[in-house]
């Protein structure tokens, strides 16, 4: 269409006048741009900077390497090993079916595990490197490692584990750890960020368990860089942690071998204690596990037959058995009326086999008599008549106050786990808790160590110390933390009067030496090494009229689980005595026959800094402890060495 | 302008129309691309071959087409408007049938190696359809009901067609193209009055259809104008994006942290870093200073146009080159609107700074366009 001159005119003026007020907006809009980008980035950038670094900036926790344990001399109970384990990149390994199945061939992978890591590398970003498999030995290593060709993205990697050099010998005291559970996370108040670690170890019994905040250290850090899928891009800085402190006991890995050793198959305990220090040298309870398992993973079988044997292996029978301590209790009724002034040592006792009480018949265990007994005769025969005579006189008030005295119903503050407080049982505890008045028959049944009273091997270990020294020892586990030595607890006097003490220590002498002592055929022969100890043989159940009928005389024509607990607490040397040994063996009979024999040798093992020497033995007897002596140094094997191989769930 | 009102005599010819080209025009699309070259190369890491390189050769390829538009005279690219405009609408309707899906939106036409994006072509048909429209519309009729609502046809048939892809972005910016074109051509201001109010009233019924069965926008939608409303309300879905957007911008600073040195770009915290959100990384790495240089080169694009418009004492080609450069206005102010959380986010890249080819081609074929209007200018005869 032609337009006129007009029309162009009118139509450029029209033109230049929109273009101007649109113009004119499309300004105005630039200056809402301009000021929206000062508020943005001069008037928040510090806050948008922030949120950038926040972004940008990741802490990742270094941990710390933990405190290794060592006993008395040095050697290590507890240390960290390279852990080898191969983990996969996904987006490296390609299909990880495959991957899997490649390196199935190369190292053992049952099905299950193969399907369990593909469940676990799926739930992962491709980037993020997923452990396949753990625990490995080096070959397994070397051999995935030559095959790292072949297999993208599967690559082998070093941590650090715990492992018990050890194993079994000292599973109860120094513990295992393990992964931590919600349950430990729920028990602490305001948990160490370094337990919200995947695969992190905690200490979950034993001093492991116990000194885990000291054995833990501190966790280092460092800064990285991530991106937006939080791949790792480079580390901007880095603070190692502090190591975990150095634990040492006062344990004797020599000497606990040995009484672990020693006690067999029984289902047993042994305490060994410096008389002087209250230290502990062994703790041994049989049967025993490898903590090692536990580390690594134990398997559902291993568990269930731990758990159900009847000879309880995962308890710490030292300190977490209570038992009647039967016999062994007799020294603290003796000092007991000693120390009131309501009988003397010389004073003498007529046993026909049994007493009668409170309408009731209490029988000696030799229904034949002792005859007329004092002190000495009563403790080495172990005449139980001589002792129901005493608790009349003196009852269960002041009985309860000795054997508080001598460490009995008290617990021991070390670092073990469930350590049992025994029972020292007292009116008032009779009537709060069984809601009955005590009765005389309670006190007679107390004064042997029957009845409501029960005590733990260590306890009875504590209370053979207090009567070797007349001091109030207290047990004493941990030698040094970090080379700082730990102070030896107060050893306030028990303030016994010293010759009262002496007539207990002899007839405690007498039971193990002379020939009519109950434990003369567990006597020590060579002069400088001899023992002073006490038998007991606690009963679990009596004998019932239908068994006697039916002819049962005999321990050892019981089912085991009814037999009598045989227990041992010995000193030696008997002047200047330096040890004391505890000993309960659960029903293995009589403390004599079964306990001493055991208390001997290990007695003798601790003050001869080894094995038992064969010249304390009467000679009759050396052949057959000589080869039992073979025996056990022969089950005293070096440290093993982590590298054994995998044992998996 | 048609053939005959040609002025061969006075419009230069052969070579010397490379003297008449409008070089300072050309100059700032090449310092606005050169800005999106550096920051390619920036956020590919230092990877020259990955982003920066292809662009470059786009580019260049682009500014070859744009000086051929430019060489050929004005008369025939107002008489190819129609075909243009045609074989636009045609495409938009092809690709509703047999178009690729891609994005979550239908948006292209697979016709064997070439993929064609008809609403990229439709952005610059509508100017040349609705600048020969008023060209060829007598002045007196331009506000006459009859022939606005043409126009309003003629606008809003390709503009549905591109929202139900569903591509809001374009569908706005040929919305908003061919409404510039009719407020250039002087139809009264009282339509725009009235658009502006229906507009507010189609607001409220898009708020109102939500969850209802004949929602108007799918759900992604709706939730990216949630986003953009309160980006605090979900941090790590659908408005991560413009948060971590902002947070680049923002923490850039005066004069930013320097080249190469933005944190949340490198990172990969910034989404679609090399795309739409491009201008967040130039915002993060030169700061202040950087985006006010670049918002300046924008502009400095539209005065130029509109010098040139004004020059041009025709009014096809002031209708067209207002009509182009106002089109162009549209795509950095929408982006940078979206990126500075002044906007929903609705897929506008950055004219000839984002990464893409297609955009780039066309952007450059509308500014052949106004090239031919500048070269092909009547001028006196010296």
């Amino acid at each position: 269409m032609k337009r006129s001159p007009k029309d162009n005119e009118d139509s450029a003026r029209r033109i230049s006048r929109r273009a101007a007020l649109l113009g004119g907006a499309q300004l105005v809009f630039a200056g809402v741009l301009v000021l929206r980008m000062r508020s943005l980035q001069l008037g928040q950038s510090e806050e948008f900077r922030l949120l950038a670094e926040e972004n940008r900036i990741n802490i990742r926790l270094l941990p710390p390497a933990r405190g290794v344990i060592y006993d008395r001399a040095g050697a290590v109970l507890a240390t960290n090993v390279q852990n080898y384990r191969i983990v996969l990149v996904r987006e490296d390994a390609g299909e990880p079916r495959e991957a899997l199945e490649r390196l199935a061939q190369i190292i053992a992978l049952t099905p299950e595990d193969i399907e369990r890591a593909e469940r676990e590398i799926m739930r992962h970003r491709p980037f993020v490197p997923v452990t396949i498999a753990d625990q490995l030995n080096w070959e397994e290593v070397a051999r995935v490692a030559a095959n790292a060709p072949a297999m993208p993205g599967v690559t082998p990697e070093v941590g650090w584990t715990r492992f018990y050099p050890f194993g079994a010998e000292f599973a109860h005291s120094v513990g295992y750890v393990g992964p931590v559970s919600e349950r430990d996370l729920e028990e602490r108040e305001n948990p160490d960020p370094l337990l919200m670690i995947p695969r992190f170890q905690i200490g979950k019994i034993g001093v492991e368990r116990e000194y885990e905040d000291t054995l833990r250290g501190s966790a280092g850090h460092r800064r990285i860089e991530v991106n937006a899928v939080g791949r790792e891009m480079r580390e901007l800085d880095r603070q190692e942690g502090d190591p975990g402190s150095n634990v040492r006991l006062t344990l004797d890995r020599q000497l606990q071998a040995f009484a672990l050793a020693r006690l067999g198959e029984d289902s047993a305990s042994a305490v060994v204690m410096e008389v002087q220090t209250g230290n502990v040298l062994a703790l041994a309870s049989a049967p025993s596990f490898d903590p090692n398992l536990f580390v690594r993973g134990i398997s559902v079988a291993d568990y269930a037959g731990l758990r159900d044997d009847d000879h309880r292996p995962m308890s710490n029978k030292t300190v977490q058995g209570a038992y009647p301590p039967g016999s062994t209790f007799k020294m603290v009724t003796a000092l007991a009326a000693f120390e009131a002034g309501l009988a003397t040592p010389d004073e003498r006792v007529f046993c026909p086999g049994y007493l009668e009480a409170a309408g009731r018949r209490f029988h000696c265990w030799n229904r034949g008599g002792h005859g007329r007994v004092n002190l000495t005769s009563a403790l080495s025969e172990s005449c139980d008549v001589y002792f129901y005579d005493l608790s009349q006189r003196v009852g269960i008030d002041r009985i309860n106050a000795m054997a508080e005295r001598l460490g009995l119903g008290i617990r021991y503050d070390l670092p073990l786990s469930g350590i049992s407080s025994g029972l020292n049982p007292s009116r008032e505890w009779k009537r709060d808790r069984r809601g009955a008045d005590w009765v005389i028959g309670d006190t007679i049944n107390a004064s042997i160590g029957q009845g409501f009273v029960l005590a733990t091997p260590l306890q009875l270990a504590v209370m053979t110390c207090r009567l070797a020294t007349n001091r109030a020892i207290m047990p004493r586990l941990i030698h040094a933390i970090d080379d700082i030595e730990q102070p030896i607890p107060d050893q306030p006097p028990l303030g016994l009067t010293p010759a009262v003490l002496a007539q207990v220590q002899r007839g405690m002498y007498e039971a193990s030496n002379s020939n009519r002592g109950t434990a003369y055929g567990s006597r020590i022969v060579e002069a400088s090494l001899r023992m002073a100890g006490k038998t007991g043989s606690s009963q679990v159940f009596s004998i019932t009229a239908a068994e006697r009928a039916a002819g049962v005389r005999r321990q050892d024509q019981l089912p085991w689980n009814r037999r009598d607990h045989a227990l041992f607490v010995c000193y030696a040397p008997d002047v200047d005595p330096r040890y004391a040994v505890s000993v309960v063996v659960e029903h293995g009979g009589g403390g004599s026959s079964v306990a001493a024999p055991i208390a001997r040798d290990i007695i003798l093992a601790a003050q001869n800094g080894g094995l038992p020497p064969l010249e304390a033995y009467p000679t009759p007897q050396r052949n057959r402890i000589e080869t039992m002596i073979r025996t056990i140094s022969e089950q005293i094997g070096p440290p093993a060495t982590p590298d054994n191989g995998r044992s998996r769930a | 302008m048609s053939y005959l009102e040609y002025n061969v005599k006075r419009s230069p010819s052969g070579l010397r129309k490379v003297l008449y080209v409008n070089w300072p025009l050309v100059l700032l699309l090449t310092a606005v691309a050169s800005v999106g070259f550096l920051q390619l190369y920036s956020v590919s890491g230092g990877d020259f071959d990955r982003w920066a390189e292809p662009q470059m050769q786009r580019y260049a390829l682009s500014l070859a087409v744009m000086l051929a538009i430019g060489f050929v005279p004005l008369w025939f690219w107002r008489s190819m408007s129609v075909l243009a405009y045609a074989v636009s609408f045609l495409l938009l309707v092809g690709v509703e049938f047999f178009g690729s899906v891609g994005m979550g939106a239908q948006r292209w036409l697979e016709l064997g190696p070439i993929r064609l994006q008809p609403s990229e072509m439709m952005k610059i048909a509508i100017v040349m359809m609705m600048a020969t429209y008023y060209d060829w519309l007598d002045i007196k009729r331009v506000s006459h009901p009859f022939w606005v609502l043409l126009a309003v046809v003629l606008i809003a048939a390709p503009a549905f067609l591109v929202l139900v892809q569903p591509d809001l972005g374009t569908a706005l910016m040929i919305l908003g193209a061919g409404g510039m074109v009719m407020f250039f051509a002087g139809v009264s201001l009282w339509y725009f009055g009235a658009v502006i109010g229906a507009g507010v009233g189609l607001v409220t019924l898009v708020f109102a259809s939500r969850g209802t069965e004949w929602q108007l926008l799918r759900d992604y939608q709706f939730r990216r104008i949630d986003a953009f409303l309160d980006p605090t309300l979900d941090p790590l879905g659908s408005s991560y994006h413009i948060n971590q957007a902002m947070i680049a911008l923002g923490s850039g600073g005066w004069s930013g942290r320097g080249f190469m040195q933005g944190t949340q770009s490198r990172l990969n915290f910034l989404p679609e870093k090399h795309t739409d959100f491009i201008f967040n990384t130039l915002a993060e790495e030169f700061g202040f200073i950087g985006s006010v240089f670049l918002l300046t080169l924008y502009i400095g694009i539209i005065v130029t146009c509109v010098i040139a418009a004004m020059q041009a004492k025709n009014r096809f080609a002031s209708l067209l080159i207002l009509g182009i450069a106002g089109n162009f206005f549209l795509y950095f102010a929408i982006n940078m609107a979206m990126v500075m959380g002044l906007a929903p986010v609705v897929g506008v890249p950055l004219p000839l700074v984002s990464y893409g080819g297609s955009a780039m081609l066309m952007i450059l074929i509308g500014f052949g366009l106004v090239q031919s209007a500048c070269i092909h200018r009547p001028r006196e005869k010296s």
